[in-house]
């Protein structure tokens, strides 16, 4: 049995690199906006006393970009596919074998965990050799934000996956939830810019507090325990629901 | 030794019963056909088999491991569209102890190992489903409504490779609407109506049932009241020149006897094929639309309802 899982989880990370889309979305983009942005427009490279005197490509920009990888995973690769395997009975199909389609669900969990691993790397080494980003002041900290966050963003695409009766809603659905979300992290308007209200919203979506985690221990600080609590909430209650709705037909 | 038995089926969805009540049963190493017509609970009827829906009331018993050793096709089944037909394979291998050397079964099946599933035609996406269903090596293959959609060219392939799993010995449930594809297939059939079995029986067995009648039919202005008095004829129908005989036995040396084949036009003969007998079978005599319940077996088969 471990054999096929072996197998399994290797054609659906092929099936994954043989998508250029969600290759370009959850890698590309994210490591591309960084560097384009960050040198080129010449603002985000100096220090910015409304940040606390760090410039807007070191914890802000990275962090953010950091999220977008991981959200676009979460809200649209991973539901994406399971509900186009759905959809074309390949889960079903699988329910026939010696192999539970829970296994192809552990697979794509796990290639989705691999990219967004790959992506924050990524990020994280480019941005610092050609930008100067500092490395994460706190990197057990980072990864303690990074496992949690990222588990929440994939734990929310699951329960997507779970209500969307088909693709094209799974796609539509995922779009309009990110657009938000990724404003609410600050992806447009900085947290530490955003007014008093917006900002406590924010505290409470699982992108802002994933946002300021990763803000917060790129920094060299601890993330606050708010965050940690908000995003395990998320987790666990997207994690139920998704639990008890997702149908493999 | 029945590998498959059926007995008193019925599976309800809400208030819609698919399957009102189907018994049959499946020996070791045999083809069996099971037709209808769409939504007649054909497809229902299988995938209780292999396991994938609960019976309402009634049992099911498969005489194999229904994940091990029963291999199946699904309809509307199909698989991502980038992988390739050789990773299919190798990965569904992967999932059985004893699995069939795939490499052998795509070359069997005509299929190009490296070309992916998108790029498949028809024919070809459903050969590889056969092979799908056959890579655990199984004692027992589901096939459902494998040849609809395809042009005959694909069907006809289907077939053979439908034919050469029946010589390794595997039992078949063959799931179809297709009359051409039971008489080339199928050792017994059973023939299922509105959730209920109408007949089980060989494809040579149902035509005998449906009469095995002859049917002469041609054109003449003489007088043809005279055939009714011959002991082969059952049935004589006038429709302006053209006359309809039906009967048993010599017919057309009987009916010739009396009109001399000079006097008729466009002589033909037709007899019962599996189409005639599988119509008689399912067709409602009565109201097309009564109660799936109510609906009478007419014809030379009622009461022949089976249950083996």
């Amino acid at each position: 049995m471990t054999r096929a899982l072996t197998r399994l989880t290797t054609v659906e990370a092929r099936l994954f690199l043989r998508e250029p889309m969600a290759v370009f979305f959850a890698i590309v983009l994210p490591v591309g906006l960084l560097l384009g942005l960050g040198t080129t427009i010449p603002g985000f490279r100096d220090a910015d006393p409304s940040l606390g005197g760090q410039r807007f490509v070191d914890a802000p920009f990275t962090a953010m970009m950091v999220l977008l990888s991981i959200v676009t995973l979460g809200l649209s690769v991973l539901p994406g596919t399971l509900v186009i395997y759905r959809e074309r009975g390949v889960l079903r199909r699988l329910s026939t074998t010696p192999v539970r389609p829970g296994a192809l669900l552990a697979a794509q969990l796990l290639i989705n965990v691999v990219v967004s691993v790959v992506a924050t790397t990524l990020t994280l080494a480019l941005g610092h050799l050609i930008l100067g980003v500092p490395l994460p002041g706190s990197p057990w900290a980072f990864v303690a934000i990074f496992v949690l966050g990222t588990l929440t963003m994939l734990t929310i695409g699951l329960l997507l996956a779970a209500v969307t009766p088909n693709s094209r809603v799974a796609q539509g659905v995922g779009s309009a939830l990110m657009f938000p979300l990724l404003f609410l992290a600050g992806m447009w308007l900085p947290r530490p810019l955003m007014p008093e209200i917006l900002r406590r919203i924010s505290d409470f979506t699982p992108t802002g507090a994933f946002g300021q985690g990763l803000m917060d221990a790129l920094g060299g600080h601890v993330p606050q325990p708010l965050h940690l609590a908000v995003l395990a909430g998320w987790a666990l209650a997207a994690g139920l629901a998704a639990a008890r709705l997702f149908r493999w037909e | 030794m029945a590998i498959i038995t059926v007995d008193h089926l019925r599976k309800t969805y809400g208030t819609r019963v698919a399957v009102e009540d189907v018994s049959f049963s499946v020996e070791e190493g045999e083809v069996f056909g099971i037709v209808g017509r769409n939504g007649a609970g054909k497809t229902t009827t299988v995938e209780c088999v292999a396991g994938l829906r609960t019976p309402t009331a009634g049992t099911v018993t498969v005489d194999a491991d229904l994940k091990e050793q029963v291999g199946v096709q699904l309809q509307e089944c199909s698989l991502p569209d980038k992988i390739r037909v050789g990773e299919a394979l190798a990965l569904y291998a992967s999932f059985y102890s004893r699995p069939a050397d795939w490499r052998a079964l795509a070359e069997e099946a005509g299929l190009d190992l490296r070309a992916p599933f998108g790029k498949l035609s028809g024919g070809q996406r459903q050969r590889l489903s056969v092979a799908l269903a056959l890579v655990g090596s199984p004692r027992v293959a589901i096939l459902d409504e494998l040849t609809t959609g395809l042009d005959p060219r694909a069907r006809r392939e289907t077939w053979d490779l439908v034919a050469r799993v029946r010589e390794r010995g595997v039992t078949v449930l063959l799931v179809t609407h297709f009359m051409e594809e039971v008489e080339r297939l199928c050792d017994r059939v059973a023939v299922i109506s509105r959730g209920r079995v109408r007949a089980v029986d060989t494809p040579a067995g149902l035509v005998a049932r449906a009469g095995g009648e002859q049917r002469l039919v041609f054109e003449t202005d003489e007088p043809v009241d005279g055939l009714r008095a011959l002991p082969e004829v059952a049935s004589v129908t006038r429709n302006g020149a053209e006359v309809t005989v039906t009967g048993t036995g010599d017919l057309l040396s009987a009916v010739a006897a009396v009109l001399p084949p000079s006097r008729t036009r466009g002589l033909r003969m037709e007899r019962t094929t599996l189409d005639d007998a599988f119509l008689t079978l399912t067709e409602p005599t009565t109201e097309p639309t009564t109660e799936p319940t109510s609906e009478p077996v007419t014809g030379p088969l009622t009461g022949s309802q089976e249950k083996s």
